[in-house]
């Protein structure tokens, strides 16, 4: 399916593998929305009365705080930065058959790493803090990342319940490591939380876009080439699809299953350091974040395909980015978007019956395969 | 004995095993209270994944069971008049909030069921599908409705034991500690032994095995693998409708946001970590709570050094972190191994039939 991918004919062949790719997201985005307006709808009763437009009012506010300005704009791809880099920590992670539900651990080490070296080079020129901020991000996510790799490779843990277990093990690490050794001694310390450490990345765009913009929109095509172009993506997504014909073919799975979870590992790392050097200026104990989670609402949106994750990453950081205004507008709670994530994600996970039912021929999920592997070694992850 | 503690890692050993004996009477009521919901939990999630069905969405059931049993039974005790029934604090608005609860968590659970069995979509996604959706929906309603400030139903008593058993040497804290509970804790007991009874002498729990394991072999000897899997999956639900009334008319009496803090997942762990059987687990769930109930017995009443010293340097988040810790450890074959069921995850497809 990835070689269709890799070489389109013609102009016109392209267009209709296109409309074939993006139809199921595009109805399962538009179910998700009118079902959105019927949860609004229902609970207006608990906000100002009945109100049938009050749907309308939110999704306006919505539309006008992630596009109405260029501020709303740039906050949009402010919001969208760390989707990208955890959308793509669950992607890459599926086409080499694996589900990294660890990316919310991945992303604290990562931030905690990264806020612990820009504590560090405190005095240092930003041409070397900010370099090596970002690589210790990368590198606590990507160590993050490779404990469950390696484990799942060489002892057949499952990766989806070490990287679950990992995660809970990462908000006591930060909560250890910020309370105690990091813990600030500024004014600005009312609570458990590093001092400010500023925004390390240079604004470059709007109010608070910063370098992290840059990186993700680097990394989206370096992630494409990686998977598509280069040996080793050929060899991860061989793993993935079959790690039999893989082991046959001269492959190693084991150390492309450890490299590949530490890859995730890193790029979910990064996300954290960007947004700590970049957004929030400081590292709280208590590090409160979906970012885990909405990277698999992105990687299944983006059907783990980079251009595909760009995409759904825009989608989503637009509805976080629109989420406050809706709600101090239209008095409409931001879990909203919690809501209409998880309704798209059920529409496409439910695929072959919304194609049935609207009669709907499209192109699979294009995690199919992949997926499959990942669940079939759920009940033989001992037995080996 | 202060000779002995002073040998060097041995000593120490010894000096923990002592204390953790001398203390445990004191905060076992605290294990055991913290180990409810986490039990039932892992009982949700052992009707799923026994009969092949991998549950990671056990934390949103409950999440959404806590939220429902609060909501419904504080709108309950507005409506219907305050009967008591006499028992346990049992009254009609609680017992309303447990029902919904029950239904609620049911009903998620038929959500899932039919994701993993009919539609045969990842049980992994539809799991984490649950989780988002529980997080968000609660959240939002709980926001809009903590605005009007709803009065609290309140919760069931505990069982007062009789001083018969409570005052019998030795052992008497022991009842004590896991009698002295609410109706939904002393049904968590009573179901865990049920359920490990039921799982190895009845009908059902072969049955459930072998589908589990082999689904296409029990499908040959006339077991209908799809019907028993949506049965056990559904019913599932109402543990976890259990687990999440526990958190807000049992435990506590009112709702926060994501207040499960990931109770689901350690559930999740003990399942693993009590290889996939009810007592188990439930006994896993007692190991994992056990570190917090030492984390608070250490506050309270320091050991003498050096044991004090030691326990009191750890931070209390390596308490926490530890049923975490054991369970990655225990996955990876370090000590012990724990197989899940062979089918799990797999969804199954029926051969077609001949017309």
């Amino acid at each position: 399916m990835t070689e269709r991918a890799a070489a389109p004919s013609t102009m016109g062949s392209w267009l209709k593998r296109a409309r074939a790719v993006m139809l199921l997201p595009a109805i399962s985005i538009l179910l998700a929305l009118v079902l959105g307006a019927i949860v609004i709808f229902l609970s207006s009763p608990l906000i100002n009365g009945w109100d049938p437009l009050l749907p309308l009012k939110a999704y306006r506010s919505l539309a006008i705080g992630s596009f109405g300005s260029v501020n709303a704009l740039v906050n949009t791809l402010v919001n969208a930065t760390p989707l990208v880099f955890a959308g793509l920590a669950v992607g890459i992670g599926f086409k080499g058959g694996l589900f990294n539900i660890g990316g919310q651990g991945q992303f604290l080490v990562g931030a905690l790493a990264a806020t612990a070296a820009a504590i560090g080079l405190g005095g240092a020129s930003p041409l070397v803090a900010i370099p090596l901020s970002l690589l210790a991000g990368m590198a606590g996510g990507l160590a993050w990342g490779f404990v469950p790799g390696f484990l799942k490779a060489f002892t057949g843990a499952h990766e989806v319940v070490t990287t679950i277990m990992l995660n809970f093990v990462a908000v006591q690490l930060v909560s250890f490591v910020i309370g105690g050794p990091l813990r600030g001694t500024g004014p600005e310390v009312t609570f458990d939380r590093t001092d400010d450490i500023g925004n390390l990345l240079p604004v470059l765009i709007g109010r608070n876009g910063h370098l992290g913009l840059v990186l993700a929109a680097l990394v989206v095509p370096l992630a494409w080439w990686l998977l598509y172009r280069s040996t080793t993506g050929f060899e991860i997504r061989t793993v993935g699809a079959n790690p039999d014909a893989a082991r046959y073919a001269g492959m190693h799975p084991r150390w492309l299953t450890t490299l590949t979870l530490s890859l995730c590992g890193l790029l979910a790392g990064l996300a954290g350091a960007t947004q700590i050097l970049g957004e929030v200026g400081y590292m709280p104990a208590s590090y409160g974040t979906t970012v885990g989670f909405d990277g698999i609402a992105v990687a299944l949106l983006g059907r783990a395909h980079p251009v595909g994750i760009l995409f759904a990453a825009l989608l989503f950081g637009a509805m976080h980015a629109g989420a406050g205004l809706m709600q101090a507008q239209a008095e409409v709670p931001v879990q909203l978007v919690g809501v209409l994530q998880a309704v798209i994600l059920f529409f496409l996970a439910a695929e072959l019956v919304v194609r049935r039912l609207l009669r709907v021929r499209t192109a699979g999920t294009g995690v199919g395969t992949e997926l499959e592997t990942i669940s079939r070694s759920y009940g033989e992850q001992t037995s080996r | 004995m202060d000779a002995l503690y002073s040998i060097p890692i041995i000593g120490l050993i010894i000096q923990f095993v002592a204390y953790f004996i001398t203390e445990l009477p004191g905060f076992s009521s605290v294990i055991v209270a913290a180990a409810i919901p986490i039990a039932l939990g892992a009982m949700c999630g052992f009707m799923n994944e026994r009969s092949g069905v991998v549950n990671i969405g056990i934390e949103g059931m409950m999440l959404t069971a806590a939220f429902v049993a609060w909501w419904s039974a504080s709108i309950a005790g507005q409506i219907v008049p305050d009967v008591d029934f006499g028992v346990l604090g049992i009254t009609l608005p609680l017992l309303i909030g447990l029902l919904a609860a029950i239904a609620a968590a049911m009903l998620v659970s038929a959500v899932h069921a039919w994701l993993s069995i009919s539609v045969r979509a990842d049980q992994i996604i539809s799991g984490t599908i649950i989780n988002i959706f529980a997080a968000a929906i609660t959240g939002y309603l709980n926001l809009l409705i903590s605005q009007h400030s709803p009065p609290s139903a309140g919760t069931f008593d505990k069982w007062r034991v009789p001083h018969l058993l409570t005052d019998l040497p030795v052992i008497g804290w022991l009842f004590k500690a896991f009698l002295g509970v609410g109706p939904i804790g002393l049904l968590t007991f009573i179901s865990v032994i049920v359920l490990q009874v039921l799982l190895y002498r009845s009908r059902w729990g072969l049955r459930t095995r072998a589908v589990g394991e082999h689904p296409k072999a029990a499908e040959t000897v006339g077991i209908d693998v799809i019907r028993l899997r949506y049965r056990n999956v559904i019913l599932g639900g109402v543990f976890a409708g259990l687990a999440g009334a526990y958190l807000t008319i049992e435990f506590g009496n009112s709702f926060q946001g994501d207040m499960t803090a990931g109770r689901g997942f350690i559930a999740l762990a003990a399942l693993i970590f009590g290889r996939w059987t009810p007592v188990g687990a439930f006994g896993a769930a007692l190991l994992f709570t056990t570190s917090i109930g030492l984390q608070r017995s250490i506050q309270f009443a320091t050991p003498d050094p050096p044991l004090g010293d030691v326990l009191s340097n750890l931070p209390f988040q390596f308490y926490s972190a530890l049923p975490y810790l054991i369970t990655i450890i225990v996955l990876a074959g370090v000590v012990g191994r724990s197989v899940a069921p062979a089918a799990d995850g797999q969804p199954y497809e029926r051969e077609s039939r001949a017309a």
